[in-house]
């Protein structure tokens, strides 16, 4: 006898979406809307009350959001999710449920540059403090750890280096000192990983990347995995403790496994308000309803380029985790067993010049700010991403100057190596030139 | 809130609001493995309303102590027990699955104590599938993979849930799980194989009763909840459509709206 639950393939087109409730609408509706009307004043009291479900205004929830959220908890696995309107303001959103002034976090230091400058230079601003740790000394993490340390952060895969946090050791860790580890799961999408299968609390994405897939929108979620015990000890006052807010409403005693959600939507996005779009939760869902075969072409075509970038004489070195020698590969192949992803890091040989010269000389790959396009999309991290860092940092985060990063789309893989060629030749002309001092 | 009855420490969610013991008292008593988040959609109504509201978790479920209680007799007598410990003469049981079968029990075996019988996803005996029951006295978490499914309609397995965000199928997952399963749902599984009194408790029963059933409750079927109605006096019975055996979560406002209409009439709020 086994369950007959839908399974992901299956989750990605239909989860949280019912058309007998919606006139018949075979498709999502977009629900353009602020607000929503109350039948009386007690609905009205009753929903502020959080006696019952249901949506009072847009910035706190919406009906087409509500169901991206749906199933993006049910492909994670997750009990609950809270759509926003960028990763970033899911990652800032997060922090923001989980922390108050005098918190310490600590914090895996290969992550993308944007979030390395929230933890490192905006939150210390709130009063959050964090250690950072590079994301394989997994004792690291736990030397880190504070009295006042309120979680663990980091990436699975770090930006832009590939490097693999040891997310169920370090889930260890967190739990042993009673605090969650949070994962932003961007590069992975559930497709490829399900961190809480891992013993991840929370898991962020930013959807604008793979999820969604088109490079159309904005959007972010974090998603929360049911598991984590608030209430185990002292350290959460604000999830276990009686809320002045909602007549004394104590989120973890009430909503369980739901807590954490309950309490970044009640109070997170009533007092911040980074709300997503209806049009923007409908856009991400058309690409979540193809994640699985955008995600397994994904990985096909960044495996071909694995190997075509590691035998070519233009690059100095290639990391992917599907490489027998990465460092990561047998974690990898037990962690990301759909796939290692479609980023890939690469040095070219000729440092900055020509690497500016290859990003240059490239048609098809766009050069932009983005990763997890259908498209494929180079960058030069050290002059784009983060350029915000200064050399020290660079290299803590595991960035070098000859370093590329690609996000491999869907593209025929013989137009991509082809581009490829052209971009490489540039920099190898550049090189015959004598201009190649980085 | 925490209280002690029978020296053990027992969790009572009060929907939000401090317990008030000059107001009728709600007791809410949860199904199988669960505990008393599942009522969240009820109780906070009740608590914000005009009464008192306890919400369990049974001996060793949720936040409670103690150890599971192995019979729905035994469940029975610890739910008047649970009466007296906050000091009430009487009280509404509103009850889910395994808790209608404690309901009534206690109904029957203490009828000066209850005063309405609000019953959910019931029936007059729940004999368990032997694959489920050994799954779950092995620990095997199939066990809860097999009840989600069995206990969810369209609501559940496709979603839709009342609350924004949040999914059906793998909060009730996270619910069962807060405990050993073999601790929690296999005892529970187990009184409920071994419950046989069902329908004679229900044939002594003349408080008003109501009767809260789903037509595509997989659980306890449509036809044994009507049965169970059939056997008490005074009972008024609503059948939710489209609807699977978690009722209180899946189609949360149709169910609250019958149970408030049916308490405001049979056990009127003290304001």
């Amino acid at each position: 006898m086994d369950p007959k639950t839908y399974k992901f393939d299956t989750l990605s087109l239909h989860a949280g979406y019912q058309p007998s409730k919606n006139a018949g609408s075979r498709q999502v509706p977009i629900y353009q809307t602020t607000s929503y009307l109350f039948d009386d004043v007690d609905h009205a009291a009753a929903l502020f009350n959080l006696e019952r479900g249901g949506h009072i205004y847009s910035r706190i929830s919406n009906p087409t959001v509500a169901v991206l959220e749906e199933r993006v908890a049910a492909l994670e696995g997750g009990t609950a999710a809270l759509a926003t309107s960028s990763g970033m303001s899911a990652i800032f959103l997060a922090i923001m449920t989980l922390c108050q002034a005098g918190d310490h976090l600590v914090v895996s230091s290969q992550i993308y540059g944007g979030t390395a400058n929230l933890f490192r230079l905006t939150l210390p601003k709130f009063g959050i403090k964090s250690t950072f740790v590079k994301p394989r000394d997994t004792l690291g993490f736990k030397k880190a750890i504070q009295k006042n340390t309120k979680g663990i952060f980091g990436e699975l895969v770090g930006n832009p280096g590939n490097e693999l946090m040891n997310m169920p050791e370090i889930a260890k860790i967190a739990h042993n000192a009673g605090i969650p580890l949070i994962v932003d799961s961007t590069y992975q999408t559930p497709y490829l990983c399900k961190p809480f299968e891992h013993g991840v609390d929370i898991v962020i994405h930013s959807l604008t990347k793979w999820m969604a897939g088109h490079g159309s929108s904005m959007a972010g979620i974090l998603v929360e995995g049911g598991n984590f015990d608030w209430m185990q000890n002292d350290k959460f006052p604000t999830m276990t403790e009686p809320y002045e807010g909602y007549h004394g409403l104590s989120f973890a005693e009430e909503f369980g496994p739901t807590a954490f959600t309950m309490k970044a939507r009640a109070e997170g996005m009533r007092d911040f308000g980074p709300c997503l779009s209806p049009q923007n939760a409908w856009n991400v869902m058309q690409g979540i309803e193809t994640l699985s075969v955008r995600m397994q072409k994904h990985c096909l075509n960044a495996e071909k380029m694995v190997k075509f970038l590691s035998n070519h004489e233009s690059v100095a070195w290639v990391s992917h985790a599907s490489l027998p020698e990465h460092p990561d590969h047998d974690l990898a192949k037990k962690l990301l067993p759909n796939g290692a992803g479609s980023m890939i890091a690469f040095g070219i040989i000729g440092g900055k010049k020509a690497g500016e010269a290859f990003i240059n000389n490239v048609k098809l790959a766009s050069h932009l700010a983005n990763v997890g396009d259908t498209r494929t999309l180079v960058i030069h991290p050290a002059s784009a991403t983060h350029s915000q860092m200064d050399e020290a940092t660079l290299k803590f985060a595991g960035l070098s100057q000859d370093m590329i990063r690609l996000s491999v789309g869907i593209e025929d893989i013989v137009d991509i190596k082809n581009d490829f060629e052209d971009g490489f030749r540039a920099a190898k002309k550049l090189k015959l030139l004598g201009n190649n001092e980085i | 809130m925490k209280f002690k009855v029978n020296n053990e420490e027992i969790f009572a969610s009060t929907g939000g609001r401090p317990f008030n013991k000059n107001k009728p008292l709600i007791i809410f008593v949860h199904g199988s493995g669960l505990t008393h988040m599942c009522w969240v959609l009820q109780t906070r109504s009740f608590a914000f309303h005009g009464y008192s509201v306890l919400a369990l978790d049974l001996p060793g479920h949720g936040l409670s102590s103690g150890k599971s209680l192995k019979s729905i007799e035994d469940m029975a007598d610890w739910l008047s027990d649970v009466i007296d410990a906050v000091d009430f003469k009487e009280a509404s049981l509103v009850s889910h699955s395994q808790g209608c079968l404690v309901a009534i029990e206690c109904a029957a075996r203490y009828p000066e104590k209850i005063k309405t019988l609000s019953l959910m996803g019931g029936a007059g005996a729940i004999p368990m599938n032997p694959e489920l029951l050994s799954l779950a006295e092995n620990n095997d978490p199939k066990a809860v993979d097999l009840m989600m499914d069995f206990a969810h309609g369209p609501s559940g397995h496709f979603g839709g849930h009342p609350v924004p965000g949040l999914y059906h199928m793998n909060t009730g997952s996270m619910l069962v799980q807060s405990k050993e399963i073999k601790d929690t749902l296999g005892v529970d599984f187990r009184a409920c194989q071994n419950y046989t009194n069902g329908f004679k408790a229900a044939q002594k029963l003349s408080l008003p009763t109501l009767s809260i059933l789903a037509d595509q409750d997989r659980m306890c079927r449509l036809k044994d909840g009507q049965k169970l109605a059939d056997h008490i006096k005074n009972s008024e019975v609503h059948i939710i459509k489209n609807c699977g055996h978690m009722m209180l979560l899946e189609e949360a406002d149709q169910t609250l709206a019958i149970l408030k209409n049916f308490i405001k009439t049979n056990y009127p709020a003290n304001y």
